[in-house]
C-alpha cells in the first residue's frame, strides 16, 4: 500500500487542479490550478521512473553495486519544472494585463464588460 | 447544476484512470534498455558521476537547448506584455524594508550567491546543476529587491550577460560537432578522473553557462514584474 502512495498523491493533485481550473473564476486561482496539474504530472513521471530499492543515479554518492533508478524521467522532469516556471510567469503577467484593462480578474466580470 | 455534475463525473473518471497504478503496481527492479545503457555507459563515455546531468547536458542536449529557448521566449513575452507602464499610477508611498530584513539579507545574499555557484559548478558530481543554481542566484536577487526597495537592477547588463552566455552555449555545441561526436557532445575536452571538479569534459562549462543564463533570465523577469504598479 505504501508503495503506491505517490500515485494516490498524483490523483489527488490532478483532481484538485482540474476542479480549480473548472469551477474557480479568479485568474490567480486558475494559475494555481494549472500549477497543481503540472506538479501532479511531474510527480507521476518521477514515480514511474522509480525502481524498488534503488538509489539516485549519482555515482559519487551511491553505495557500491547498488541499483539505480531511471535517469531519463528525472532529467525530463527537471526540464518540465523549468518550463512550468516560465509558463506560470507568463500566465501571471497576462493576468496583470487583464486587471489593468478591466479592473478585475474575475473571468465572468471580464466577459460581461467586453460586451 | 447539470454542468457541475458532468464536470465532477469527468474528474471522477480521471481518478479512475489512475486506479490501475494504485491497485497493481509492478514490483520490478529492472531498468529498461535505454536506462540500462545510460547507467552503464554514461560514466565510461562521459565521465560524469551524476547521470541525470549526463542525460540533460549531453545525451539529450538538444532538449535542453529547446528548454532554454522556451524560457527565453517566455521572458520576451513578459517583456512584450508589460512594455507599456500602467496609466493610472496609484502613488502608494514605498515603505523602506525593516531592520531585520536588511541585516538578514546582508548576511544571506553572499552565502546564497556562493551556494548557487557551488550548485552549478558541481552539477556533474552532486545533485543539482545549472537550472537549480540559476534559481538560487535569482533568490539572492529577490532578497536584494525586497531589502532595497529603491535599488534597480541594470536591465541592459542582465540582458547582455544572458545573450552572451546563450551564444557561448551554442559555440560549445558547435565545437562538439566539429571536435567530437555531434552537436553538444561534451567529449572534446579531457574526461579526467571521475569525481574531480575538472572532469567530465565540457559538462561543467556547459552547466555553468546554463546556470548564469537561467539566473539572468529569471532576474530579468522579476525586474519586469516588479516595475509594474497595479
Amino acid at each position: 500500500m505504501i508503495d503506491n502512495f505517490p500515485y494516490i498523491a498524483v490523483a489527488i493533485l490532478m483532481g484538485l487542479g482540474f476542479y480549480t481550473l473548472i469551477f474557480k473564476k479568479n485568474l490567480i486561482k486558475i494559475a494555481i490550478g494549472i500549477t497543481l496539474i503540472e506538479n501532479g504530472a511531474n510527480l507521476f513521471l518521477i514515480t514511474l521512473g522509480y525502481r524498488k530499492g534503488s538509489v539516485a543515479p549519482i555515482y559519487t554518492q551511491a553505495p557500491e553495486g547498488a541499483n539505480m533508478v531511471l535517469p531519463t524521467p528525472q532529467a525530463l522532469t527537471l526540464t518540465s519544472i523549468v518550463i512550468g516556471v516560465a509558463t506560470t510567469a507568463l500566465i501571471l503577467s497576462i493576468a496583470m494585463i487583464i486587471y489593468r484593462k478591466y479592473g478585475t480578474i474575475n473571468t465572468d466580470e471580464v466577459r460581461r464588460l467586453k460586451e | 447544476m447539470a454542468k457541475r455534475f458532468i464536470t465532477l463525473l469527468l474528474i471522477a473518471l480521471l481518478a479512475y484512470m489512475f486506479l490501475p497504478f494504485i491497485v497493481e503496481v509492478d514490483e520490478t527492479s529492472q531498468l529498461n534498455r535505454v536506462a540500462e545503457k545510460y547507467v552503464t555507459a554514461g560514466p565510461l563515455e562521459l565521465g560524469a558521476a551524476n547521470l541525470v546531468t549526463a542525460v540533460i547536458v549531453t545525451y539529450r542536449g538538444l532538449d535542453t537547448l529547446g528548454e532554454i529557448v522556451v524560457l527565453f521566449i517566455a521572458a520576451v513575452g513578459i517583456g512584450f506584455l508589460l512594455r507599456k507602464p500602467s496609466k493610472k499610477k496609484i502613488a502608494a508611498p514605498k515603505r523602506s524594508s525593516s531592520e531585520i530584513l536588511r541585516t538578514g539579507s546582508d548576511f544571506l545574499i553572499p552565502l546564497l550567491i556562493l551556494f548557487g555557484v557551488y550548485i552549478f559548478t558541481h552539477g556533474h558530481l552532486t545533485p543539482g546543476g545549472g537550472f537549480q543554481g540559476g534559481v538560487v542566484l535569482t533568490s539572492a536577487a529577490l532578497l536584494f529587491m525586497l531589502s532595497n526597495t529603491e535599488a534597480r537592477f541594470n536591465k541592459q547588463l542582465t540582458e547582455v550577460i544572458e545573450s552572451v552566455s546563450g551564444i557561448f552555449y551554442l559555440i560549445i555545441g558547435i565545437l562538439g560537432l566539429i571536435l567530437a561526436g555531434g552537436f553538444l557532445d561534451s567529449r572534446f575536452l579531457q574526461l579526467g578522473e571521475m569525481g574531480r571538479l575538472f572532469s567530465a569534459g565540457a559538462i561543467p562549462i556547459i552547466y555553468s553557462i546554463i546556470g548564469i543564463k537561467v539566473g539572468m533570465e529569471l532576474i530579468g523577469i522579476l525586474e519586469k514584474l516588479r516595475k509594474e504598479e497595479i
